[in-house]
């Protein structure tokens, strides 16, 4: 039976197989107590149920009707078992249906076991729902009889169950566990053969079931009703729409399986719409932008209106306050006139309406009004007269008696109109009441109760007349005045006209004029009748009617009236029916209470009028104001609407009609035509609530763009425009309206009403553009500033070079280190105030104030275009390949797999920017060194006389062999002449090799340098701007004998290794990223004087065949310099700069460049640059014949070589500042000379520039050349024509080359600038060496300007003239000894496990030595300022040297000091001199000299 | 001890999931690579930021997806939800002469919420410029790829590029996240206040 449970579930709820095995013993006893229990509980229920069995039954059925309807077999099995009526829910399912079966078999009551069974058996409710349901029908069905036992089997089945069930689980587990039996489970079990039926019979069965309508054709016939014919439509000429069109097959199958529903039409096709698709499309045509669009299809953009609608909630749905209550009140209904109206009735309301006038009037009482003016008025012209009478003239007097007196005569006028109006109204009243009087005599009965009533009253005939007599009399002699006035007036115009007319008649006239306008004032005077009038109610008397009559009133009885409230034009209650009255009054009373959730737009009411049981008709309809927020129940007054319909009704009978012409004359005569009117008095007023609270909305729910008429609350409507003024009562009309403060609409009044009741009356003079603005704000504006981390972020994302890799910014404001924005903070303070700790001098930090702000400009514009992107930055994508470039690569397929000689690779680039720290290595391979300086024997005392003489030609004199052997130790050390090693240092890591020997040492070692990023900012511009240098050392390692007893000797060998100095190259890292590689062979720099070296010596001897090497002076080393792993150097900035160049002549540099670059790829061609100012420039401009310093022209005027010479030197002293550092490596700007003069620093073309110009001026050929060179690369060199060969000038380091110098850094050229031409190199080399220079040969050069596109004079950017300030000599001694103060505590700073001394004598002596050095720029002194040392300094042994720098910064000059290791010595005893010397050139020009020297005193 | 005391200063987003599979019509044999993408306040502190998936080749049967089941475990720790990780794929597989190019990029956030999600992911390609451009590119194998797949998860410099799209990533994530609410970031909304619950029944539905 039971189908397996949900796996899901707990095992003792499976269904209880009869198997002794599961049943434990404790179970099984359990069960049999249960039994038991439920047997004894049993026979008592079940003679409760009889008992009770009628009363509970019908309730039961009903409820159990109402859950299943299908259960019709239950009430049966209920006759027999009571509690069956637990698991009826179960009907559905089989096993239940015969459980029930099985039971009904069986006798009348069913034995306990059954009974318990049947109770406890569990049916396997399938779901959760079911089971509860199970739960809840025995709760409420199985209710009082059932109630014991079920509690005590609960309560059993607790105590069996406790342990497993959980709370959630409990009553459901009680009812499962209830049902569990587990022995009598086969009984309910009935075993059948599946049931199987046939083919043929489950065919026919599902014949029966089953419709499968044919595709024929149905019949017409069949589809039309019997005993018609098919009738169309189309032929009687009615109009058919099309029809869709349907398959016939599937229109056949429609129509066989509707055909027994009636869907046919008349013609026997099934009945279809007619085809809904329009013939013409109403889509409006899709017109493109670019066509003309016709006039009239021309889209209007209007402002979006909010559409008006009802749907106006007040407040919103959630808002448990949100209902507010009208109460409107409908008194009742007047007509003053209706169809039904007999003509006795049209005069009664004529005569009511007249009366209601005339009570109006009385009540206004204007004549006395008037009269009582005039009084008061003519008693102040008495007065008045009276006064000038008496007293001074009085010069007010005149001119008010004479407004007096037309004031008179204005209130004259009126009273005569008021009183003429009255009397009018007087008569027609009278008439009208005749008129009546004579229609009721005339119909013999009467309609209405209305009757006149006129009381005299007795008055005083003569006093009145007195009264009026003296009114007349003194009217009278007021017009005489006035006339004669006007008489006086005229007669003064009169003669001044006469004069010249003298004319007579004139006059006669005039005064004929007065007299009649006397005459005539008695008739308008007549004394008035005092009429009072009372309408009373008049006792209707039945009269016999006339048939016409009788009809009417019937009518008026027939007809009745209600009126509709309608609440935004809906409906929400009507008034009862009232029948209107014989006197067409209709009284409702009735008030209805509307709880309103809309906003009310409108309030209307409609007046309709039924006629019998009929016909309803709108007479009227109104529109009543919604009443203003104050306006509340109980203070409401009932107004009176009227109303008025244009509707015609005629009728048959006595009844006037509507909108129809009658008389009331028998001859038809004087007609007059009236309408249905009438008056609905009304209120409407806002509820109060319980507690006195009215229930009206807030003014602000109000919706700005519907008019309605709450809307019109503005100040000046409701309390005057005088109320404006009054800002007390402003605010107050504000409170009581309760006025939103909020609302954009009220806030310019609540500005003011603020204002003035703070007392502060100023009004500011600005308006906001946003003042909602606030409201967006994230947080207030002073928490964001106050805030660490909003400000971090923002820093951030505004992406300042100190915060743009900023990592996780801290959630909270505790955790961000105050220090975080010292250094931004610095910044920024740097940028007002002059650092003196770095520049020392007020001119530099100047400049570096003004270079870093156009730094700033130009990264602020790099910045905006890097986010302008390109294909090619986002997508990488070949090359069409041309057919060059495919046949290679058909070649290539030809190519050995591997040939001999292995073609270089390139090594993969990698962007910069998903590097981080220790990435990056800086490779250094140092392969060798040619002509080292060597060692000089240490010369004793005794030796001192014969080196003092020592002259140039003692160079082979000075040969090892040469050496003393009586000097053995040393000797022992020094046969070797020199121990170099190079150390490499950068970023101040610190690598050397291995220490080679002799003057041309090879060392071929591969050096590894950490690189790190400022602020780990691993980004292209970043990189660029990176300052650091790589410094390449070369030393000498000395050792030194530091036993200090020769009786030691024998048992070891203690010496001290020292190392010197040699020289150094200083390679910038910036020249390193963007070269990639730098391969080549350097000048070492060497100072001019290396103490206790010497150079010279051995080219003779080593050397001396070596010609091409013996020509140049100085050492060399080659190196080989790259990054690991290769970056890519940062692309220019691709923007177009704005130009004032002429367009042609840019079109014809882009082709030039095109043309060449074509060429040429690899060679540089420049045609234009950008000038500081971010323009483009055409290059020729810059060159032009600029005058150097005259004092550097002075000092050698008979030697030009000297003097170009000392300009280079000039020239190359001016501080290098490559722009790819000051300016992230944007582009590369051009400054003018005296831009680059002012600056005081600039990188190679601008050094070039003004070379070239000083070299132009001084009468030289001279033209720039654009190559390359090493270390630089891309750069800019001076090609000068010098005695018939061509010289090279490196314009940074000033010094200069021959055409065929091994040595010239320059390796290629690209093009020669002069001042009006380029010419661009189309020889096959462009090795310094191989090319010819001569620019006059077409072949050779290609120029830019020539005959095609002559040379157009453009004019120079440059100025033209360069002046020269004489540098402050005091300020530069003042920069001198600060520097040597900074020195001095920096290597005492390096040297802190030391004690730094200082010899002031060596110190002095090199002081003096430095000017002399400057003198001769730094040649070849050595040996007698040696001499001089030696003698002066006695036992010491010195090793030192001077430096010398162009001046900028302090930094440079720390670094080259502190590169050079001079503080590393250790030596106990060692003292240290250092001197500086400045030497100040004209424009600030500052030559810097540094000499360092260690001490260490010989024993 | 005293930021224990204090609270927690950084909230961790644990994702874990799978690229289950994909719809590409057109190709076969695919592969899949993976990396996450997030701001500056964000930081991995377990797991594979990147990842490369196995070679699939096409389902036999009518649906033609290709299963992946590529595993992904990351978690992350932040400051800030500004930056929210992105997850960006690329799809790679080889063209008709066996060149290995691009099949799509595809990038999404990772869901806010703590619970399962799944995203299905529309994929696109670059185009090619011209018309011969993509004749040689289609002949040499060499389609126009993105200089980096991160760039599909910027919004930045997306004008100046012309893609296709093509076929549909499926991704499942499971997203735990701790301290957010602390820190005062509420991400669940109201009715996914009890995930756990519904997730319950789902399990019993299905079997």
């Amino acid at each position: 039976m039971a189908a397996p449970a949900a796996p899901g579930r707990a095992p003792r709820s499976l269904p209880p197989v009869p198997s002794s095995s599961r049943t434990s013993f404790t179970e099984f006893s359990i069960r049999e107590r249960m039994r038991e229990k439920l047997k004894a509980a049993k026979s008592k229920a079940e003679t409760a149920l009889l008992q009770d069995c009628p009363s509970p039954r019908p309730r039961r059925l009903k409820s159990l009707r109402q859950r299943d309807s299908e259960t019709g077999w239950d009430k049966e099995v209920r006759n027999t078992v009571s509690m069956c009526s637990v698991c009826y829910t179960f009907n559905k399912e089989m096993n239940i249906l015969k459980l029930i079966s099985s039971l009904k078999v069986q006798a009348d009551f069913p034995s306990a076991e059954e009974a318990y069974n049947f109770f406890t058996f569990n049916f396997d409710p399938e779901s959760e729902n079911i089971k509860d349901e199970i739960k809840n029908k025995t709760k409420n069905d199985s209710n009082q009889e059932e109630e014991e036992e079920q509690e005590s089997i609960v309560s059993h089945q607790q105590e069996q169950t406790e342990d497993e069930m959980n709370e959630e689980d409990y009553l459901v587990n009680d009812k499962e566990d209830l049902f569990i039996i587990d022995q009598m489970a086969h009984d309910f079990l009935v075993v059948k053969p599946a049931d199987y039926e046939s083919y043929s019979e489950r065919i026919q069965k599902e014949r029966k079931i089953l419709f499968i309508p044919s595709i024929l054709t149905v019949p017409t016939s069949q589809k039309v009703p019997e005993n018609m014919q098919p009738r169309y439509l189309e032929d009687e000429g009615l109009y058919i729409g099309e029809r869709p069109t349907v398959s016939l097959s599937h229109q056949n199958i429609l129509e066989n399986r509707i055909l027994r529903q009636e869907w046919f039409g008349d013609d026997g096709k099934l009945l279809a719409l007619p085809n809904p698709i329009k013939q013409s499309s109403m889509r409006p045509p899709i017109f493109s932008l670019e066509e003309d669009i016709e006039p009239e299809l021309e889209t209007l953009y209007r402002k979006a209106i909010k559409p008006m609608h009802a749907n106006q909630y007040i407040v919103g749905s959630g808002d448990p306050h949100g209902h507010f209550q009208l109460d409107i009140d409908i008194s009742g209904l007047i007509f003053t006139h209706h169809p039904c109206f007999s003509r006795e009735h049209v005069l009664t309301a004529k005569l009511a309406q007249l009366y209601d006038q005339y009570l109006a009037r009385r009540q206004r009482n204007l004549s006395k009004l008037l009269t009582d003016k005039l009084h008061a008025l003519r008693n102040a012209i008495q007065n008045s007269l009276d006064i000038s009478g008496t007293n001074l003239p009085n010069p007010v007097a005149p001119q008010s008696v004479t407004e007096y007196k037309f004031e008179i005569r204005q209130t004259r006028r009126l009273r005569d109109a008021e009183q003429e109006k009255d009397r009018v109204l007087l008569k027609t009243i009278i008439k009208v009441w005749k008129e009546m009087k004579s229609l009721r005599d005339f119909q013999k009965f009467t309609n209405t109760p209305m009757k006149l009533y006129l009381r005299k009253e007795e008055i005083d005939q003569r006093s009145d007349k007195k009264i009026y007599e003296a009114e007349i009399q003194a009217e009278i002699n007021e017009l005489l005045e006035e006339y004669m006035e006007e008489y006086e007036k005229k007669m003064e115009e009169y003669k001044t006209e006469l004069q010249e007319w003298k004319s007579w008649k004139k006059a006669q006239v005039c005064v004929s004029n007065i007299t009649y306008k006397i005459a005539l004032l008695p008739y308008s005077y007549k004394i008035p009748r005092r009429v009072k009038i009372f309408c009373t109610k008049y006792l209707l008397v039945q009269f016999l009617f006339i048939r016409a009559e009788v009809l009417r009133r019937e009518d008026v009885k027939k007809r009745s009236i209600f009126l509709k409230v309608l609440f935004n034009t809906k409906e929400v209650s009507r008034t009862v029916a009232r029948q209107i009255s014989s006197d067409f009054r209709v009284h409702f009373g009735q008030i209805f209470n509307l709880q309103i959730f809309n906003w009310p737009e409108s309030l209307e009411l409609q007046i309709y009028e039924t006629m019998g049981h009929s016909s309803t008709n709108l007479l009227a309809e109104m529109f009543i104001p919604v009443p203003e927020t104050t306006v509340l129940t109980g203070r409401a007054i009932t107004e009176e609407i009227e109303f008025s319909s244009n509707q015609r009704v005629m009728l048959d009978h006595e009844g006037v009609g509507s909108g129809v012409p009658f008389s009331f004359e028998a001859d038809g005569s004087n007609t007059i035509t009236l309408m249905t009117s009438g008056k609905v008095s009304y209120s409407v007023s806002w509820a109060v609530g319980e507690n006195g609270v009215p229930l009206v909305p807030l003014v602000s729910q109000q919706n700005t763009g519907i008019p309605s008429p709450l809307k019109n609350i503005d100040a000046i409507a409701s309390i005057g425009t005088s109320g404006l003024t009054d800002m007390k009562k402003l605010a107050k009309w504000a409170a009581e309206t309760k006025l939103d403060p909020n609302d954009p609409k009220n806030a310019d009044l609540m500005h003011l009403i603020m204002v003035a009741t703070s007392g502060d009356a100023c009004v500011p003079g600005f308006f906001r553009l946003e003042q909602l603005q606030q409201k967006f704000n994230f947080v207030s504006d002073e928490e964001f500033n106050r805030s660490k981390r909003f400000r971090l972020l923002q820093l951030r994302n505004r992406e300042v070079a100190e915060f743009r890799y900023y990592k996780q910014v801290p959630l909270y404001e505790r955790e961000i280190n105050e220090k975080l924005f010292a250094n931004y903070e610095k910044r920024l303070h740097e940028k007002d105030t002059i650092d003196s700790q770095d520049h020392l001098d007020a001119h530099r930090a100047l400049v570096a104030k003004y270079l870093q702000k156009v730094r700033e400009s130009v990264i602020n514009r790099f910045l905006i275009a890097k986010h302008h992107f390109l294909l090619s930055d986002l997508v990488n994508e070949e090359e069409v390949p041309s057919l060059g470039i495919l046949g290679l690569s058909l070649f290539k397929l030809a190519e050995p797999k591997r040939p001999l000689k292995p073609r270089r690779k390139e090594r993969k680039k990698v962007t910069a920017q998903n590097l981080s720290d220790g990435d990056i290595k800086l490779l250094v391979n140092i392969v060798r060194a040619y002509d080292i300086p060597i060692r000089k024997p240490v010369l004793s005392k005794l030796q001192q006389p014969s080196k003092s003489s020592r002259s140039f030609n003692e160079m082979f004199a000075a040969s090892p062999s040469a050496q003393s052997p009586t000097h053995s130790i040393d000797w022992a050390f020094n046969q070797v002449l020199v121990h170099p090693f190079v150390e490499v240092s950068f970023q101040r890591t610190v690598c050397r090799t291995t220490t080679a020997e002799g003057p041309n040492p090879n060392w071929n070692e591969e050096l590894e340098l950490p690189f790190r990023a400022p602020n780990g900012d691993y980004s292209t511009a970043s990189l660029q701007s990176v300052k650091d240098e790589v410094f390449i050392n070369i030393f000498d390692e000395v050792l030194y004998d530091v036993l200090e007893d020769d009786r030691e000797r024998g048992s070891g060998i203690h010496t001290r290794v020292e190392r010197h100095w040699l020289g150094c190259v200083r390679i910038p890292f910036s020249t390193i990223y963007f070269q990639t590689r730098i391969d080549g062979t350097f000048k070492i720099d060497i100072p001019p004087v290396l103490l206790g070296y010497s150079k010279e010596k051995n080219l003779g001897i080593e050397r001396g065949y070596d010609s091409v090497r013996s020509l140049s002076e100085g050492s060399y080393i080659t190196l080989f310099i790259t990054i690991e792993p290769q970056l890519i150097p940062g692309d220019p900035v691709r923007e177009k700069f704005d130009t004032q160049e002429d367009e042609k002549l840019l079109q014809a540099a882009d082709k030039y460049q095109a043309e060449c670059s074509l060429k040429f790829p690899n060679r540089q061609c420049l045609t234009t640059v950008v000038d500081i100012n971010g323009k483009t420039v055409f290059i020729t401009r810059y060159i032009k014949p600029l005058n150097p310093p005259q004092e550097l022209l002075s000092s050698h005027p008979n030697n030009s070589q000297a003097t170009a010479e000392l300009v280079a030197r000039y020239v190359a002293l001016i501080p290098f500042l490559p722009d790819s550092v000051s300016f992230a490596g944007i582009c590369d700007l051009w400054s003018t000379s005296d831009q680059f003069l002012d600056l005081l620093a600039g990188d190679e073309e601008e050094h070039a520039v003004l070379l070239c110009n000083y070299f132009l001026a001084m009468g030289k050929k001279a033209w720039l050349i654009i190559g390359n060179a090493i270390p630089e690369g891309p750069t800019t060199y001076v090609l000068t024509w010098e005695q018939n060969q061509y010289v090279i000038w490196n314009p940074s380091s000033g010094r200069y080359y021959g055409q065929f110098d091994t040595f010239c850094p320059l390796q290629s050229v690209g093009c020669l600038i002069s001042s009006n031409n380029i010419w661009f190199n189309i020889q096959r080399y462009d090795s310094p060496v191989r090319i010819n220079f001569d620019i006059s040969k077409p072949k050779l050069w290609k120029s830019f300007f020539s005959q095609r596109l002559p040379y157009p004079g453009l004019s120079s950017v440059q100025p033209e003239e360069l002046i020269y300030q004489c540098t402050d000599k005091a300020a530069a001694l003042e920069l001198q000894g600060r520097i040597e103060k900074i020195l001095k505590e920096k290597i005492m700073e390096w040297r802190p496990r030391h004690l730094t001394r200082w010899n002031r004598y060596c110190t002095s002596t090199l002081r003096h030595f430095l000017p002399l050095l400057e003198q001769i720029q730094g040649k070849a002194v050595e040996d007698d300022h040696q001499a001089e040392l030696q003698k002066q300094l006695g036992d010491y042994r010195v090793s030192g040297f001077p430096i010398h720098m162009p001046f900028s910064e302090v930094r440079p000059l720390i670094e080259a000091v502190h590169s050079t290791g001079v503080h590393t010595i250790d030596v106990s005893n060692a003292e240290f001199a250092l001197a500086v010397y400045i030497h100040a050139y004209p424009k600030n020009v500052l030559s810097v000299w540094i000499y360092i020297a260690s001490l260490v005193r010989n024993r | 001890m005293a930021a224990a005391a204090a609270g927690p200063t950084v909230f961790l987003l644990m994702v874990n999931g799978q690229i289950e599979s994909a719809q590409f019509p057109e190709y076969d044999e695919l592969y899949c690579k993976y990396c996450f993408v997030y701001g500056h306040d964000w930081a991995p502190t377990a797991g594979l930021e990147e990842g490369i998936s196995q070679i699939t080749s096409k389902n036999r049967d009518a649906q033609q997806t290709l299963v992946w089941n590529f595993p992904i475990d990351i978690t992350f720790k932040s400051t800030n939800p500004y930056g929210w990780p992105q997850i960006v794929l690329s799809v790679y597989g080889p063209d008709i002469f066996g060149n290995d190019v691009v099949r799509g990029y595809g990038a999404v956030h990772v869901p806010f919420t703590p619970g399962s999600h799944r995203r299905t992911i529309p994929m696109f390609v670059p185009e090619s410029t011209s018309k011969l451009q993509k004749l040689t590119s289609w002949l040499m194998g060499r389609r126009p790829e993105f200089t980096d797949p991160k760039v599909v998860a910027q919004g930045e410099g997306r004008e100046v590029t012309t893609v296709r799209s093509q076929g549909f990533v499926t991704i499942s994530f499971n997203v735990v996240t701790k301290d957010m609410k602390k820190l005062g970031y509420d991400v669940s909304s109201t009715d996914m206040q009890n995930p756990s619950i519904v997730s319950l029944t789902d399990g019993i539905q299905k079997y």
